[in-house]
């Protein structure tokens, strides 16, 4: 067979995916993005199993502990030690596996709680008034300051349930998810409004589907495109609130390395070791932009108006 | 128009009702108690006296609403008194920070210039340097100052203030030593030296909030600048020969302005929370310093007012920009 054959043989119908993906190419900005995400995620997760120095390590020995302070860089610590001896690319590591870890978690709080209530709001009319009413007020909440109060209420019965580590994780991740959730369910509920008035709802409805089933089959999987957005930009805002937290001396227990921890850390030290509020601070920005970059990308990608060009 | 704002004025009560009700269980189911404020060489009896004199053990729903009455009775007329020299509110208990034994609405008073300077600067700063930016790298989409400008504004939407201040503070104070690292807010300017001592030290902190506020404003500004462009009346204006400049500094700017208006409007409330984190970065002694400490110090009532104060500037400035939109658009009509 010819090559010209199979060509018009096979006009490979291209997927929706495909068809996402050839767009999200050509976002210069989010390729760039995925391209440093990825390295930051290799070096966060990948990078300790190469520099296995643990991060908490302070060595016992008391002489030893002043001697291994506050060193410069050098091929036994590439980014120096801190002021009790600990290394800091170890540090920058950990500290990174905690960041993420926490925009991811809070993300998937925040978009759960976002997208039930959108959803609940958008296909039952009687719900909707409450609930909308509901986002408005959690919308005129001071956040930040209601957050800070929250953490200094519930950290120390957090922290005798589930030890210091865990407790600080499980309030932070849902404490910013309880309050991050209102944009989600607003652009959710305008999208379920729309669909509703589709025709395929309503031979669903003729064939007398359930709503569960609706909502499963039919509603969920067709507002996935700004739910997959408002979760990218969710991540970024996540790292951003958790390391403000940290940063305000209200976020993870002291020797608990996470990237805002590590920046409030070095800012008693700014003066003579300015790098050590550089690397955590440089780290949380470029994961910020390049996530923001990605939410950007896929904005457009997913946007059929926009795909067709 | 009168009837909506009125409706919406009256709408915004049992809203900013119900947020006190959070914000006020909420912080009371604080662990820290004001006992442990009182020093240990207080004989008992009169320590239990003082918690006594402080409210501190009658049930939570009176302390709501002596609250209440202190927030929205006591504390007006005593704001009457001291502009007209009244004594509406003599003998009327006050709010009392557990901290400092001193009413909390005078703290927040000593504190709220400091903060207002400075934000307001850095909110007037971003406004200026935005608006000009967004609209002409929207008259200028996809060219090179379009792209850098684009690309700017989204490194100062990512980057968070508590890494540019401390960049600022490594770059400018430590190592070019122009600007002082920490805001003196006892300074006080008497003649052209210490003003120019103001302006210096004011100069790192606004311009951390003036940055990151312009970059979110001029990504409106843009893209409502781009919407306006390809509208039928700029083509119409062009068509009948009005100049370029003023079809784009009368026709579109007047129209681009109306949604970012009310951005900034919205955006108001959001920096002065935002502005908890600047004023801990440069030690500005504002009331977000002040909610950082009343927080560490476990002192409800300051809490418990700042976060209502917050609220209210939040509901307050909300319906401001709502009611903007229906002024400057004649295209919304609100029954």
């Amino acid at each position: 067979m010819s090559d010209a054959a199979t060509a018009i043989a096979a006009p490979q119908p291209r997927g929706r995916f495909a068809d996402v993906w050839r767009q999200f190419k050509s976002h210069r900005g989010a390729v760039a993005g995925m391209v440093v995400l990825g390295a930051l995620v290799l070096f966060v997760f990948a990078g300790p199993l190469i520099w296995r120095v643990d991060p908490t390590f302070v060595n016992p020995d008391a002489v030893e502990m002043m001697k291994s302070r506050n060193k410069p860089p050098s091929l036994a610590a590439p980014l120096g030690t801190d002021q009790l001896g600990r290394d800091m690319l170890a540090r920058l590591m950990a500290g990174g596996q905690v960041s993420l870890a926490v925009g991811l978690v809070a993300m998937m709080i925040s978009i759960f709680i976002g997208s039930t209530i959108g959803v609940m709001a958008g296909y039952f009319r009687r719900l909707d008034g409450p609930l909308m009413r509901m986002t408005d007020l959690f919308l005129s909440l001071p956040l930040l300051p209601l957050l800070l109060v929250m953490m200094m209420l519930f950290r120390d019965s957090l922290a005798g349930a589930f030890g210091p580590e865990a407790g600080a994780f499980i309030l932070i991740v849902s404490a910013i998810g309880v309050t991050s959730w209102m944009q989600s369910a607003r652009i959710v509920r305008g999208e379920v409004l729309a669909l509703k008035e589709r025709e395929f709802v309503l031979a669903a409805r003729s064939i007398g589907t359930t709503p569960t089933a609706m909502i499963l089959r039919h509603v969920l999987p067709n507002v996935v495109s700004p739910i997959m957005v408002a979760a990218t930009l969710g991540i970024a805002a996540a790292i951003i609130t958790e390391s403000a937290l940290s940063f305000l001396g209200l976020g993870f227990p002291p020797d608990f390395p996470t990237w805002g921890r590590l920046l409030y850390d070095g800012v008693q030290y700014m003066q003579l070791y300015p790098e050590r509020v550089i690397w955590p601070g440089l780290a949380i920005s470029l994961t910020v932009l390049s996530v923001n970059y990605i939410g950007d990308g896929l904005r457009d990608a997913l946007d059929p108006r926009i795909r067709g060009r | 128009m009168l009837t909506y704002a009125l409706r919406r004025l009256l709408l915004s009560i049992p809203t900013l009702l119900f947020i006190s009700l959070v914000i006020f269980f909420l912080v009371d189911l604080a662990p820290g108690s004001p006992a442990s404020e009182i020093p240990l060489t207080v004989p008992a009896e009169v320590r239990v006296k003082i918690l006594e004199a402080m409210g501190v053990n009658d049930p939570v729903h009176v302390r709501y609403l002596l609250w209440l009455k202190q927030f929205f009775w006591v504390e007006p007329l005593h704001m009457i008194d001291g502009w007209f020299g009244t004594t509406f509110s003599e003998g009327m208990q006050r709010i009392i920070s557990y901290q400092s034994r001193s009413p909390v609405m005078d703290i927040i008073a000593e504190r709220i210039p400091q903060t207002l300077i400075v934000i307001g600067t850095a909110y007037l700063v971003a406004i200026l340097i935005a608006l000009p930016i967004g609209i002409y790298s929207a008259y200028r989409q996809y060219s090179w100052f379009d792209q850098i400008g684009t690309f700017v504004s989204m490194v100062g939407y990512s980057v968070p203030t508590f890494f540019t201040g401390v960049l600022f503070i490594v770059i400018f104070a430590v190592t070019l030593g122009w600007f002082p690292q920490i805001y003196d807010t006892t300074h006080e300017v008497t003649d052209w030296d210490s003003f120019l001592y103001q302006v210096r030290q004011m100069a790192m902190p606004v311009m951390v909030l003036g940055l990151f506020n312009a970059a979110e404003i001029s990504r409106y500004m843009r893209s409502s600048t781009l919407e306006n462009l390809n509208q039928d009346y700029v083509r119409t204006a062009r068509a009948k020969g009005v100049s370029e400049r003023s079809v784009v500094l009368k026709h579109v700017l007047r129209n681009s302005l109306i949604p970012v208006v009310t951005v900034i409007a919205i955006g108001i409330p959001t920096i002065f929370g935002g502005a908890i984190i600047t004023e801990s970065v440069f030690k500005i002694n504002g009331i977000g310093g002040a909610l950082i400490g009343a927080i560490h110090a476990n002192d409800l009532p300051m809490v418990q007012t700042l976060t209502f104060i917050f609220a209210i500037l939040i509901v307050v400035f909300n319906l401001i920009a709502d009611l903007l939109y229906g002024l400057l658009d004649p295209r919304i009509r609100y029954e």
